[in-house]
């Protein structure tokens, strides 16, 4: 198979050592970079388009809370979200209005500026290693060697084939330690140059001392609500990949493929 | 001699969360912790001021960009009988005061503000919890002040005194020189070209346009120049500073 040709060199691990040193250390980052992002949004949660917005503009999306019921509405569509949003028990039984609930957010009590110093805190760590692994792995070729698509993997019937393989177990399965596929490069380079650079350019852009320094930054998202909106949409097309990530791990070796991505594992994809 | 398995790695999984979560709350009432957190604060400080010629202007706007309703937040009438009483006569005996490390000390009326040079800009006042609106102000530039009062070498902040409480305390902010002398720091005593309403701090509040909302103290009845913020209030140099843990410099 014309696929296995690079990831067999024996000595080579499976996973190099800064894409694990990374791949934790961004894991943790992004959990706290959401769960205290979920405290911020909880101090207006209310989300619009443009430069400005506030209670009495109109927000395309907004959870709250009225006559004990708690409601999500995107758009004109409302949702009744009680128990989990909006309007929920916490640890001690006590009713609570916040937006998201004290499980999904750090601190789990209201604190907003405790939320915003583990966001900021944590922030600087995700962007500084970001860029390290970016400059690495170029470095060393990992994105070039393991992401790099042939043209013949853009053929309609092959991107058609990967779709399906990731809805079949034994596919699932039989994929694990192999180079990757055309649906897993796609995924990986949307995410790493894409998806979370865009988490930092959107955060900025919302910063009031950047938009003087950089205005472009803001502009660039059609004003600072907009860009808080495509910081809250792109930060839950990252808990869609981590959920999708979740899934294929445990479909396909969970435990070989965690200990691959914390020893690095070998080339093979042995069962050892 | 697999000791990791599927259904080990899945609970495992789920007990790093849990302990994540209680820990988290444990670490974040830790004060060694938080000066760890609030490091990135200083991060954010620095690289914000060495970005650009430090004396950028915020984004300014146009008449048709103005939020439709511009609004209130924090204190919306401070409700005490010298403020209501003040208010009946359209703060006409209100004044400024300069104290502290001035060479000149001053004491300013509302009108006596008003025939000193204006500057008028449309900005976008962006809140802490999240909200923009765009307003257009009108005050005069805190640097003519300065410049009539002539700062001792020593002052290094400028502190602002309110008429309103919060919690019982009194309402306080402070900046430093550079955004003191900033030509977008303003003491505005307009709000869309009509007398600053009461809920947005009439009849004088700050702009300090490249930070967050909590920087603009509301009410203000005095501008004083200090070497240090540790005396004032908590010392952490603001009312929210002081009372939760939000950051003295709040550009992000």
């Amino acid at each position: 198979m014309v696929m296995q040709e690079k990831a067999n060199i024996p000595d080579q691990p499976r996973h190099r050592l800064t894409t694990r040193l990374w791949h934790w250390i961004n894991a943790l980052c992004l959990l706290i970079l959401l769960m205290s992002g979920l405290t911020i949004f909880n101090a207006h949660p209310r989300l619009y388009w443009g430069e400005y917005g506030a209670n009495t503009d109109h927000a395309w999306m907004a959870v709250g809370s009225s006559d004990r019921i708690g409601y999500l509405r995107v758009g004109e569509m409302r949702i009744n979200t009680t128990g989990i949003l909006g309007n929920w028990q916490d640890s001690e039984g006590r009713i609570q209005t916040w937006a998201f609930p004290g499980w999904a957010t750090i601190p789990s009590y209201y604190s907003l500026a405790d939320g915003r110093r583990w966001h900021f805190f944590f922030a600087w760590i995700f962007s500084l290693g970001l860029a390290l692994f970016m400059m690495r792995s170029l470095w060393n070729q990992h994105i070039q060697k393991d992401l790099r698509m042939r043209r013949d993997e853009w053929r309609p019937s092959n991107i058609g084939r990967s779709i399906r393989d990731h809805s079949r177990i034994s596919a699932i399965r039989q994929s694990a330690g192999k180079p990757y596929n055309i649906v897993q490069k796609l995924t990986y380079i949307g995410v790493i140059f894409i998806l979370l650079p865009l988490m930092i350019i959107t955060g900025l852009a919302m910063s009031p001392a950047m938009d003087a320094n950089w205005p472009f930054l803001t502009d660039l998202f059609g004003g600072r609500q907009s860009a808080r909106s495509v910081h809250f949409i792109a930060a839950f097309l990252l808990v869609l990949f981590f959920l999708i990530h979740m899934l294929m791990v445990l479909i396909s070796r969970p435990v070989r493929q965690t200990w691959a991505m914390i020893t690095g594992g070998n080339g093979r994809g042995s069962d050892g | 001699m697999t000791i990791l398995t599927r259904r080990n790695l899945i609970s495992g999984a789920a007990i790093g969360v849990g302990s994540l979560l209680t820990g988290c709350d444990a670490l974040t009432r830790s004060p060694a912790f938080q000066d760890i957190l609030a490091s990135a604060e200083t991060a954010n400080f620095m690289v914000q001021r060495a970005l650009g010629d430090r004396m950028e202007l915020a984004s300014e706007y146009g008449a048709t960009d103005l939020s439709p309703v511009f609004r209130a937040n924090g204190t919306r009438d401070p409700g005490t009988s010298d403020y209501r009483a003040s208010a009946a006569q359209g703060f006409a005996d209100w004044q400024l005061r300069l104290t502290g490390l001035f060479v000149e000390p001053q004491m300013f009326s509302l009108a006596a503000l008003q025939k000193l040079p204006q500057r008028t800009q449309i900005t976008r006042h962006d809140c802490v919890e999240g909200w923009s609106a765009i307003g257009q102000w009108t005050g005069v530039p805190l640097k003519i002040l300065l410049d009539i009062a002539q700062l001792h070498e020593s002052a290094r902040f400028l502190v602002f005194h309110c008429a309103d409480r919060l919690g019982g305390r009194p309402y306080y902010e402070s900046i430093d020189l550079l955004d003191g002398f900033h030509p977008q720091t303003i003491l505005a005593h307009q709000l869309n070209g009509e007398p600053l309403p009461v809920a947005n701090g009439a009849p004088l509040r700050l702009r300090v346009e490249r930070q967050l909302g909590y920087k603009h103290a509301k009410y203000v009845t005095g501008v004083e120049a200090v070497a240090s913020l540790a005396g004032i209030g908590e010392g952490k140099g603001g009312y929210w500073q002081d009372v939760a843990n939000y950051e003295w410099y709040a550009g992000i």
